[in-house]
């Protein structure tokens, strides 16, 4: 079935609504406007305002009954515009979302699951532009999954929602008009493994979400030059999978992590770290990041692009870590 | 061009001095020196010590400041020679090279490797990222003397050299009278068919293993610069190949098998270390070795030890010898055990105890 990533979230939206009175939607713009991306489009009208409601423009406020709506029983789906804008309900997610099982003792859980849209690439400025990913991979209690392909986009929201403890999905924006195929009968995916996008021998290129497709198109471009890339997509970026991440940089000998978060602080320098505790003694050339520049994401097309990790800038750094020809 | 800026090096005062603290200069950079001019004053374990210069010149930059102490080698002050008649005038100063020389970047993977084939990185040629030596090149130096037996040269000769220049061996010697553990063996033997016989060298690990456990600085692997006891006893069994060379695989646990378990291991590990077979944890797990050349015919094995073990068991032949039992002038099959033992990790009082704790178990084989 030929389909588009935002088609294919929208699928596993209205699935989880035909089959689960306790889910229902809830976000800025969700129904009569159909998503900020177009993602809930028409579910308003198949479902009726009880289970597809608009709420006010306040993320604290809105996430904050998911979560109360969450521990009463119910299964929310909240869709958050952008990471940009969770800042806002950061306290709720962080301070009472993640915390509440731990705190209770375990008398409590909270099945609820964020959507947001993440990333850059569209010309929509430093206000709507960032990738915040690795703020939430950095909280204990939350799962924290990043769907780059069309199966993880249907399958990954029915998974969640099984879960009994939060869960956050980071969709990029660039992949909601993503089109291919899909099989009819896609469905649930697991949660747990990285996947290995493409297999390689000279080197892993770690990346996952928007990024996944550009480290695709680099590695088609190294093979041309016989360098033989292997691509991982995290998938899950808590708990990262780093049994899948170590067994393959063991088999390649050299990684090359692409991310779209910032250098400083980020995911990539957590992956970084974990190969080194654990592949030291396997990698034949330190363990090289590629990120986004180091500054809010400019608007002005060519300096966005500039900013960013680009299929050129990754054949360039993965070619770095091999022997010179 | 000559060199004309020479390091001044923390020198070795007497062989076992591995560091100085500097503790005074007493030139200062511009000042001439004429060769055998005091410069520094360093304190040593031995005392405080007067330096001297072997090169006339000038101070130009005094690189390690007083009251810090250096390894031996290191750099302290870079001295810029007179130039004789001829010789291109002084470097400038910006020029100096810089006192550390740049390390040779070597991969994780190339530098294990490298150690795994006994491979010098001194003669491999970096083409990795930043001229880093990668495992393809030690691969590629590896690969320029492929016969696997010139390989084994190199990787003993690289862990006996070392024995030899790192650990201080001492040596203790013991003979033991071993007519109970033959007269033990060859009434178990009695009825059981070559395969299955209990062979003397499997006693004589099994009580070096034994008396291990009340040896754990014997029982040790010297780490960074202390010994390390090591949990578990792994007697390393040193076994002679027939293309020349040997291996020394470990025997797993050595101290809770019984005795018909650890032959069945021995001749495994034997059959297995002559088909290239052995795995690599038998190759590095071992604690101590033992090597016994008594079929050979020797009276004694003084051995060297394996690093980062710390001890090592030679057992000669066992032969018949006039030995004196109650008063009495009786043959009796002796053999001689040789500890020899890093001197940093005991000392002889402990490894004499540790023999004589050998021969102890020996004189009841059953026990075993």
């Amino acid at each position: 079935m030929k389909t588009t990533y935002r088609e294919a979230v929208r699928a596993a939206l209205r699935d989880a609504l035909e089959t689960d009175p306790r889910v229902f939607l809830m976000g800025e713009d969700v129904g009569r406007y159909g998503g900020a991306y177009a993602v809930s489009h028409g579910l308003l009208e198949e479902f009726g305002p009880e289970r597809v409601r608009d709420a006010p423009l306040s993320e604290s406020t809105f996430v904050g009954a998911g979560i109360g709506a969450a521990l009463g029983g119910m299964r929310p789906v909240v869709e958050v515009m952008t990471v940009n804008f969770s800042l806002l309900a950061l306290d709720q997610i962080v301070n009472n979302a993640a915390t509440l099982h731990h705190m209770s003792g375990g008398q409590l859980s909270v099945p609820l699951v964020i959507r947001m849209a993440t990333g850059a690439g569209r010309q929509l400025a430093a206000q709507h532009s960032h990738s915040l990913e690795c703020w939430y991979a950095h909280i204990p209690g939350i799962r924290v999954l990043a769907p780059a392909t069309l199966e993880d986009a249907r399958g990954m929201l029915p998974s969640a929602l099984r879960l009994p403890d939060p869960v956050v999905i980071f969709e990029h924006a660039s992949l909601y008009g993503m089109e291919g195929d899909l099989a009819d009968d896609a469905g649930a995916v697991e949660l747990d493994r990285a996947a290995v996008r493409r297999e390689g021998r000279d080197l892993t290129c770690i990346t996952y979400g928007g990024s996944l497709g550009k480290v695709l198109a680099a590695a088609a471009e190294l093979a041309r030059e016989d360098i033989s890339a292997e691509v991982l997509d995290l998938r899950s970026l808590r708990p990262l999978d780093v049994a899948t991440l170590v067994a393959s940089v063991r088999r390649t000998r050299r990684a090359l992590v692409v991310d779209e978060g910032w250098k400083t602080g980020g995911l990539a320098g957590e992956v970084s770290a974990v190969l080194m505790e654990q592949a030291f003694y396997d990698l034949d050339a330190p363990v090289a990041r590629l990120c986004t520049a180091e500054l809010p994401i400019p608007y002005a097309k060519q300096l966005e692009d500039a900013a960013l990790p680009r299929v050129e800038t990754i054949v360039a750094a993965a070619r770095a870590l091999l022997p010179a020809r | 061009m000559t060199e004309l800026v020479e390091q001044f090096r923390m020198p070795s005062l007497g062989a076992d001095m591995q560091a100085g603290r500097l503790v005074q200069w007493l030139k200062a950079p511009g000042d001439r020196l004429r060769r055998g001019d005091i410069i520094a004053e360093v304190d040593t374990d031995k005392g405080a010590i007067e330096i001297e210069v072997f090169t006339d010149g000038v101070l130009s930059e005094i690189l390690v400041p007083e009251g810090e102490r250096v390894p031996v080698g290191t750099a302290l002050a870079l001295i810029r020679r007179e130039p004789a008649e001829g010789e291109a005038p002084p470097t400038p100063a910006a020029e100096a090279p810089s006192a550390a020389a740049p390390r040779q970047r070597v991969s994780p993977l190339a530098r294990r490797l490298a150690a795994e084939r006994g491979v010098d990185l001194a003669r491999v040629k970096g083409t990795g990222p930043g001229g880093s030596i990668s495992a393809a090149d030690v691969e590629a130096a590896a690969g320029t003397a492929e016969d696997p037996a010139v390989r084994m040269r190199r990787a003993i000769g690289a862990a006996m050299a070392r024995s030899k220049r790192e650990i201080p061996h001492y040596y203790v010697s013991t003979a033991i009278d071993m007519g109970p553990a033959v007269e033990w063996l060859s009434e178990r033997n009695r009825d059981r068919g070559p395969a299955e016989r209990l062979l003397l060298g499997a006693v004589q690990l099994k009580a070096v293993a034994l008396a291990l456990r009340e040896f754990p600085e014997l029982n040790s692997w010297w780490v960074e610069g202390a010994a390390v006891a090591k949990p578990a006893i792994h007697v390393g069994m040193a076994i002679a190949m027939r293309q020349g060379g040997l291996v020394a695989p470990a025997v797993h646990d050595t101290d809770r098998r019984d005795l018909d378990e650890l032959m069945r291991m021995v001749r495994d590990l034997v059959d297995r270390a002559r088909r290239g077979a052995l795995r690599s944890s038998e190759l590095s797990d071992g604690t101590i070795t033992v090597t016994s050349l008594g079929e050979r015919g020797v009276d004694a094995v003084t051995g060297v030890i394996y690093p980062p073990q710390v001890a090592l068991v030679g057992f000669g032949r066992v032969a018949q010898r006039p030995w004196v039992v109650d008063g009495r002038i009786t043959p009796r099959p002796i053999v001689t055990a040789t500890l020899s033992a890093d001197h940093r990790a005991s000392d002889g009082h402990r490894g004499g105890l540790f023999l004589a704790r050998v021969e102890q178990l020996l004189q009841e084989p059953g026990k075993l």
